[in-house]
């Protein structure tokens, strides 16, 4: 029995430790040596081993741009990809071991946390040598800088848009190179596909328990009515405005239509767009990284609709800098600079139909040759990045007040809008 | 070890000892592995994490000072906390009672069958080969309603296994039932075959049925068994975690965040406090010393009290 009684102990130990490897040696925040501008603009190429970590979700253009850089580059870049959930916890255990890799992603909603944290090193000056500064994506600049010094570039851009299904929408006798203008015409339209009664084949889709999936896709629609989801400083939350309400209620009445695929109700995230991928969905609001997965039937791109009109994105997608551990600072500049070039943004992100991330390139040779790149490129400029430090637990967490607020007002009675919103609130004001 | 300390230099009378110096070392040696095993495993971590209950120590940028009574207060008025005590519980005593009567009965089952023995002690433990995180994955797919096999069913009856509470919560306990009833035989078995067979020999002499036998023979000559079983099913349900978190994800609405599960999210998923972490974490282990105290106590025969 004392036996017993220890293993439990052993047991409650085993949490415990795993608490304590997280925060082992934890404390360590020295800037890692070696400065990145030192080196001149284009930083050093001399044959070093350079780490970047990355999470699952962008994993193919990680590893096309990491490719490139190494074929035509003496330094080498190993990429690291981590499951989306588990890739916050693992750079948190390295940022409190001192072990982050060289380079590292995130998702741009975590970076201004991330940055104060002093996870990132300051590469202002290196960012202020390029010519096309002016050109670099806004929103992932400004979600990088604290105090005026700027930590992060832009690593691949992700923006939510509306995807239809033309072959769809020719069967359901919609027209095939509208998109709908409005919320209201685009439940309409997820209607007439339903409609057609085909088997395993839905109007739309989306992931009702996936905090990330409802930010990307749902907070466009207010701001394309020219409203805001949050106050500038991210600390205080507007989602329970009257054109929030419209967006829930369209989103409540195709639920209950059966417009949606069911198994969205409690898709938490890691197969919310295979549906639509295989074709079997009639439009939905999907990350743009996909459109090159999108294969076997045509696809229509545009902005994601408010309630009464008027379009916008989410401009998501991961930051990259160097971490404060990295001791090789102008080697990692030299690949932040070639991943900044026409080079890399066209040859490399513009061929895979991607978006790039300078605006002197939107009208790329690839761009120009699939209008549906140069929809997203134009929407781009009219999206937008939201800033809040508290992001991840007011919004991507698995037990969200978020989540509670969406679920509560599209599956439930709704009656706890305002007390859900006030909930937001209270996390995203807390210290 | 214990009789080193009784000698020593307080006996100037005694005759020459040999014994005693040359013992304890080698008892000291002999225990020297699990001491350290214990000491670096499970005695410094456990130090750590009662030094992070009691500081600042966000995930990101490591010890900020002293926190003391505030990363306690923090972790009791989560919003969650309430929610997931009372779940864990409620999940503690379904699994306890399913696993601890489904164990005894496959036990009884298979020592009563003589032919099928080899075959049915095997179909059942297999499951525990398996690790509970691959047997969460394993039932993540079969339960998926895209993915899934039962998807056409589950489309039919319009209804899936993790979309709503009691479904998700009875889902998670069918495959707990299954990978580890197997186990909870064998411990049973074990404790059954130590049943002396002259016992049941008098008692059918007397005339006892079965159900006599059982109750008045098998149970309480059971009694360690039973109290090894319990002890080991209670404490592993009330630090459940793998299965929610792949399963469930605390989900759906938040009706299945078991205390481990909000203590992962506190660190890891959005609070990233480890502070507030710890100290749920030591909470959690000062119920389960509380919890197992007890519980060996109510198993103890009166006599060994």
């Amino acid at each position: 029995m004392a036996l017993t009684g220890f293993r439990s102990l052993l047991a409650a130990a085993a949490v415990a430790a795993m608490l304590a490897v997280a925060a082992c040696g934890g404390g360590g925040g020295a800037s890692g040596g070696g400065d990145a501008t030192a080196a001149g603009p284009n930083g050093v190429d001399d044959g070093t081993t350079l780490t970047l970590w990355t999470r699952a979700p962008l994993e193919k253009q990680a590893k096309l741009l990491v490719e490139a850089y190494n074929a035509t580059h003496q330094n080498t870049v190993e990429l690291t990809v981590t499951p989306n959930d588990d890739y916050v916890a693992k750079v948190g255990a390295a940022a409190g071991a001192g072990g982050l890799p060289d380079l590292f992603a995130a998702d741009i909603v975590y970076v201004p946390n991330w940055v104060q944290q002093g996870l990132f090193q300051d590469i202002s000056d290196s960012i202020d040598g390029l010519p096309f500064k002016d050109a670099i994506n806004a929103g992932h600049l400004a979600a990088g800088t604290y105090e005026g010094r700027a930590h992060v570039l832009p690593f691949v851009l992700d923006l939510s848009m509306l995807f239809w299904n033309k072959d769809l929408f020719r069967e359901a006798g919609l027209d095939p190179e509208k998109p709908p203008a409005t919320l209201e015409e685009y439940a309409a339209a997820a209607k007439a596909i339903q409609a057609l009664g085909k088997p395993d084949t839905y109007g739309t889709a989306t992931g009702l328990n996936c905090g990330g999936c409802l930010v990307f896709t749902w907070f466009p629609s207010i701001w394309a009515a020219g409203e805001q989801v949050m106050t500038p400083d991210g600390t205080q939350s507007l989602l329970a405005s009257p054109t929030a309400r419209q967006v829930y209620d369209t989103w409540r009445d195709l639920w209950q239509s059966g417009a949606v695929l069911p198994s969205s109700r409690d898709e938490a995230g890691p197969t919310w767009t295979a549906g639509f991928t295989e074709g079997k969905v009639g439009l939905m609001f999907y990350p743009a990284t996909l459109l090159s997965s999108t294969q076997g039937f045509e696809v229509g791109v545009a902005g994601i609709p408010g309630p009464n009109g008027g379009s916008s994105t989410f401009v998501g997608g991961d930051g990259i800098g160097i971490s404060k551990d990295s001791e090789k600072a102008p080697q990692a500049w030299n690949f932040l600079s070639w991943l900044m070039s026409e080079e890399a943004q066209v040859e490399v992100l513009g061929k895979n139909l991607d978006v790039v991330s300078r605006s002197d390139l939107a009208d790329n040779k690839y761009a120009v040759s699939d209008p549906r790149l140069v929809t997203i490129n134009e929407v781009a400029a009219a999206g937008e990045t939201p800033v809040a430090i508290n992001f991840q637990q007011a919004f991507n967490a698995t037990n969200s007040p978020w989540l509670t607020l969406v679920r509560d007002a599209v599956l439930g009675t709704g009656a706890d809008l305002d007390k859900n919103n006030d909930e937001i609130t209270a996390v995203l004001s807390q210290q | 070890m214990t009789s080193s300390t009784l000698t020593g230099p307080a006996a100037p009378a005694a005759p020459v000892r040999h014994r005693p110096v040359g013992r304890a070392l080698q008892g000291w040696l002999y225990a020297t592995p699990t001491a350290a095993f214990v000491g670096v495993l499970f005695v410094l971590p456990l130090l750590l994490v009662m030094l992070m209950s009691a500081s600042r120590w966000p995930l990101l940028s490591g010890y900020q000072g002293w926190n003391l009574p505030a990363n306690y207060s923090r972790a009791v008025s989560n919003r969650f906390f309430v929610d997931s005590v009372v779940f864990t519980v409620k999940y503690t005593v379904l699994a306890t009672v399913l696993l601890i009567a489904l164990g005894l009965g496959l036990a009884l089952l298979v020592q009563e069958s003589t032919r099928w023995k080899g075959l049915l002690r095997t179909a059942f433990l297999v499951p525990s080969a398996l690790g509970l995180a691959s047997a969460s994955l394993l039932f993540y797919v079969l339960y998926s309603p895209f993915a899934g096999p039962f998807a056409p069913i589950m489309e039919r009856m319009g209804a899936t296994f993790l979309g709503t509470p009691d479904a998700a919560l009875w889902s998670t306990l069918f495959l707990i039932v299954w990978r580890y009833a197997g186990f909870y035989m064998l411990l049973m078995l074990v404790g059954l075959q130590a049943v002396p067979a002259d016992v049941y020999e008098a008692a059918r002499i007397d005339g006892a049925g079965r159900w006599q036998t059982f109750r008045h023979i098998t149970l309480p000559l059971l009694r360690p068994t039973l109290a090894l079983c319990t002890v080991l099913c209670v404490t592993g349900s009330l630090l459940a975690f793998e299965q929610f978190y792949i399963l469930t994800k605390g989900g759906p609405d938040n009706s299945t965040i078991s205390v481990v599960q909000l203590i992962y999210t506190v660190a890891f998923q959005g609070q990233n406090d480890l502070g507030v972490a710890a100290a749920l974490s030591v909470l959690v282990l000062g119920v389960l010393v509380l919890v197992n105290v007890l519980q060996i106590r109510a198993f103890s025969r009166p006599e060994e009290r």
